[in-house]
């Protein structure tokens, strides 16, 4: 009786200890400390990870498709329907690598489109990311009345922003609460490519110099990282596997860029009442790397549409 | 054969416990943090765990010089304080919430994009002996074009 009672205990801490395992690892973009000693930083943010030991939990973020077509938007580029994923596309993604690589896809389209008032398009890139949404088994995550409510505030960009970002992070934290951080990251994958296809796509080289979405670009260097120890996380995973060497693809050009970053002075504006980061960035972001860049993205993005 | 019944219930009661956790720290993030980000955008990432007294937790991300920002942290109040510090690439400390009175929201601006280091701790409560408290603590950023 007290052997069973002690196989019983051994049973139990078995138990504890999966639950806390799994507890640890199932949320947002993050990781376990094991997974985070093996970094690969390029020299330019290669400080910030040092201290990357000292924290159980650890989150990698990307600029949500939100955020990315703002970006777009602030830089002053223009609205072009033809760089968006056709909705009919939508029948062609049946794995699930296929449709969290479209669901990030569309609902960047879908972010681009509401930010550029475009209302019948807003309605359809919409239905495009529920049908993503709904191939992966994400309930509920797109409602009809989100589309309801989307179709009656329709000339209201305020509310079709928060619609979206509502739908983006119960898609994400729906993900992520069950256990599925390999499919998260593919669906952030595809919403971070398809902001950097957009905005490639969208310069014009004749305002190579000086053009504002050219500096956005060079920004997401900083993010390209991020991007890779983010998919680093769930490596083994086929999907994320093939995803993994297409990225490294685009970092293998963004390392030809140099960042050049003075020392960040913070310093607060007792008028605005915010901190400002004050601080001042040199690149050397060639045509010729440019060029190779849009490619390399342009690529992959036809290889995740397809 | 009961003790594999009773070990499968078990099993079944902590995965589930652990599903409702989850579940439980969504609705705080979304009850709690989000309201925080007031008239800011909010990006539509999910960033929320539970964690115990005395835990860190570390956020990397890229910011952009054309955006204003809000930083929301939140804790349940299961948890003592829960304090934040913002670190640039090279270590350097650049916000630090406990000089704030542990205030839950930072608004900031870039004149350069920039990688940013969030570093975020539940403090460890005093009467020592006790279990740890743990709770959920949620991350969440609002934005909005440059003023």
């Amino acid at each position: 009786m007290k052997k069973l009672h002690q196989i019983t205990n051994h049973v139990l801490a078995l138990v504890i200890l999966f639950t806390w395992v799994f507890t640890s690892c199932n949320s947002g973009g993050r990781s376990s400390k094991k997974a985070a000693d093996s970094l690969d930083v390029s020299t330019d943010n290669a400080a910030i990870y040092d201290d990357i030991k000292k924290a159980e939990t650890i989150f990698y973020t990307l600029p949500s498709p939100l955020e990315s077509a703002m970006l777009i938007k602030s830089a002053g580029a223009l609205f072009d329907d033809r760089l968006l994923n056709p909705i009919e596309n939508t029948k062609n993604y049946s794995t699930n690598k296929s449709l969290a690589l479209n669901l990030g896809i569309y609902t960047c389209d879908l972010s681009f489109a509401s930010l550029y008032d475009q209302t019948q398009l807003i309605i359809n890139y919409m239905n495009a990311a529920k049908s993503m949404a709904d191939g992966l088994g994400i309930l509920d995550v797109i409602q009809q009345e989100d589309i309801d409510r989307l179709e009656e505030n329709i000339h209201n960009t305020e509310v079709i922003m928060e619609i979206v970002s509502q739908t983006y992070l119960n898609s994400n934290s729906y993900l992520e609460d069950n256990n599925q951080s390999a499919i998260a990251s593919i669906v952030l994958t595809g919403g971070w490519l398809e902001g950097l296809y957009i905005s490639t796509q969208l310069v014009d080289m004749k305002d190579f110099n000086g053009n504002k979405l050219v500096g956005r670009i060079i920004d997401q260097k900083l993010s390209i990282d991020i991007l890779m120890n983010l998919l680093g996380d769930s490596r083994g995973h086929p999907a994320i596997d093939e995803v993994y060497s297409q990225i490294s693809r685009v970092k293998t050009v963004f390392d030809k860029i140099t960042l050049k970053t003075t020392p960040v002075k913070a310093e607060y504006d007792q008028v605005a009442d915010v901190t400002i980061l004050k601080s001042q960035v040199q690149s050397d972001l060639t045509p010729a790397v440019f060029k190779e860049l849009s490619d390399t993205v342009a690529e992959i993005r036809a290889s995740f549409i397809r | 054969m009961k003790i594999y019944r009773n070990l499968s219930i078990l099993t079944l009661l902590v995965f589930i416990s652990a599903m409702s956790l989850n579940a439980q720290c969504k609705a705080f993030a979304k009850r709690t943090c989000l309201p925080e980000l007031g008239s800011y955008t909010h990006d539509g990432n999910y960033h929320a765990a539970v964690l115990v007294e005395g835990e860190e937790a570390e956020l990397f991300k890229t910011f952009y010089s054309d955006m204003d920002y809000r930083l929301s942290i939140c804790g349940e109040e299961t948890i003592p304080q829960v304090e934040f510090t913002v670190y640039d690439a090279n270590r350097n400390v650049l916000y630090s919430s406990r000089e704030a009175n542990f205030v839950r929201t930072w608004d900031f601006r870039l004149e350069a994009s920039q990688q940013l280091r969030i570093v975020i701790k539940v403090n460890a409560a005093s009467n020592q002996g006790n279990t740890p408290a743990s709770g959920c603590v949620s991350i969440m950023f609002g934005f909005r074009i440059k003023q």
